[in-house]
């Protein structure tokens, strides 16, 4: 058989125009075939009985926060989400895991001058907690998404099972929000609460502002704890009860020249 | 075909030890497990879905449970027959399968999986 330069060149262009066709089927084929609407997102909904928002937010009254107040929030919110006392169990400070947690004015608010602060601010420690922000930093530096913003109410909640404690997102809070699990909870927990979960070595926690009590009807536990010194609901509704405090009284949040654009707003 | 009987001997010996976890474990599998269920599993005849879904595919619809209400809040879920369950490990699967030893770990032992579900969330023995 003669096999020429001119023939091998000829059937080595058809081969390459097969090929490309051929490829260019197999990219649109699939196409087509998956066209049809999966049915699988309306097998689940939301609780009817949900507390619903755009964006929750919580006003924090100093002016009636005392030391009662701080441990009742604290102890609230740390019973019921299983949060690890490595502290109180162990002495283990480095390894301290909190979720909301009172601290001086001045550590809170170091934009703030304190010259001459009153004597309540000075002597009593306000509550501090995730501020759930609208720019959330958190969010930006995970890696997995582990730490997302849900877009429906604008809580910043965290995914435990994608968590790889790489801990960039501790990095990323200005606020100090969040903790990582340096060491096993289980011996830290004096009673476990079985509606809810715990976490595991290797994974960041910080507040979740109560989402699974949201979603059945009811308002975060250190705001019921906190004996009418601060108060929740939606900021994007100009006729709930935080929007009608703020826009009576004078609220700062903490490190606003960060664009965070925290929604715990405190009122001095 | 030049030294026939040292190959075939070599392909003999080849196989035997390539045949070796079967012959070396005949007799000695353990039967598959009998999964135990409590009175209550029992009594509801039906899981959320058909048994044999759940059999196989329990753990497709833990990982969708997982997404919808972690990452969306979508906390019931709408099973084929139309009821409706709060979608929750711990509360709704543990609450009937609450024999975690006799239910859960036999067939996980089984076939050597090692689910880390209860690295955190918790079943009734734990919380007694």
């Amino acid at each position: 058989m003669e096999n020429s330069r001119r023939s091998f060149l000829k059937k080595a262009g058809y081969s390459i125009l097969g090929v490309g066709a051929g490829s260019l089927l197999i990219g649109v084929i699939p196409k087509f075939a998956t066209a049809a609407p999966e049915q699988t997102a309306s097998k689940y909904k939301s609780r009817p009985e949900a507390l619903k928002a755009n964006r929750w937010g919580m006003i924090i009254d100093t002016r009636k926060i005392n030391r009662r107040i701080n441990r009742n929030m604290q102890q609230a919110c740390h019973r019921i989400h299983n949060v690890p006392d490595h502290v109180g169990k162990f002495g283990a400070k480095n390894h301290e895991i909190k979720w909301i947690w009172p601290t001086p004015f001045k550590n809170a608010f170091i934009s703030q001058d304190a010259q001459y602060l009153s004597d309540h601010l000075k002597n009593t420690e306000i509550p501090v907690l995730c501020n759930h922000c609208a720019n959330p930093p958190c969010v930006r530096v995970c890696p997995t998404k582990a730490t997302f913003k849900r877009e429906s109410d604008g809580l910043v909640l965290m995914d435990y099972h994608r968590c790889i404690g790489c801990r960039f997102c501790m990095a990323g809070c200005p606020y100090g929000a969040r903790s990582f699990n340096y060491r096993d909870p289980r011996p830290a927990i004096e009673n476990i609460e079985p509606n809810f979960t715990l976490r595991t070595i290797g994974v960041v926690e910080k507040c979740n502002f109560c989402a699974e009590r949201i979603a059945r009807g009811e308002i975060p536990a250190c705001v019921e704890a906190s004996n009418g010194a601060s108060v929740f609901g939606d900021l994007d509704d100009a006729s709930s009860d935080i929007r009608k405090m703020l826009a009576e009284q004078y609220a700062i949040t903490r490190k606003p020249e960060l664009g965070t654009y925290p929604s715990v707003f405190y009122i001095i | 075909m030049y030294d026939k009987g040292k190959i075939v001997t070599g392909l003999v010996i080849f196989f035997v030890i390539l045949a070796f976890p079967f012959w070396y474990n005949r007799g000695a599998m353990a039967p598959s497990p009998e999964l135990e269920l409590t009175d209550r599993a029992k009594q509801a005849e039906r899981c959320i879905e058909d048994t044999a879904y759940m059999t196989t595919e329990h753990m497709q619809l833990l990982d969708e449970w997982r997404n919808a209400v972690v990452r969306d809040g979508n906390r019931l879920y709408v099973s084929e027959d139309g009821t409706e369950y709060v979608a929750s490990l711990s509360d709704t699967c543990m609450d009937c399968h609450s024999n975690k030893a006799d239910f859960c770990d036999r067939c996980h032992d089984y076939v050597l999986a090692d689910p880390y579900c209860w690295d955190c969330h918790t079943y009734p023995e734990e919380n007694n």
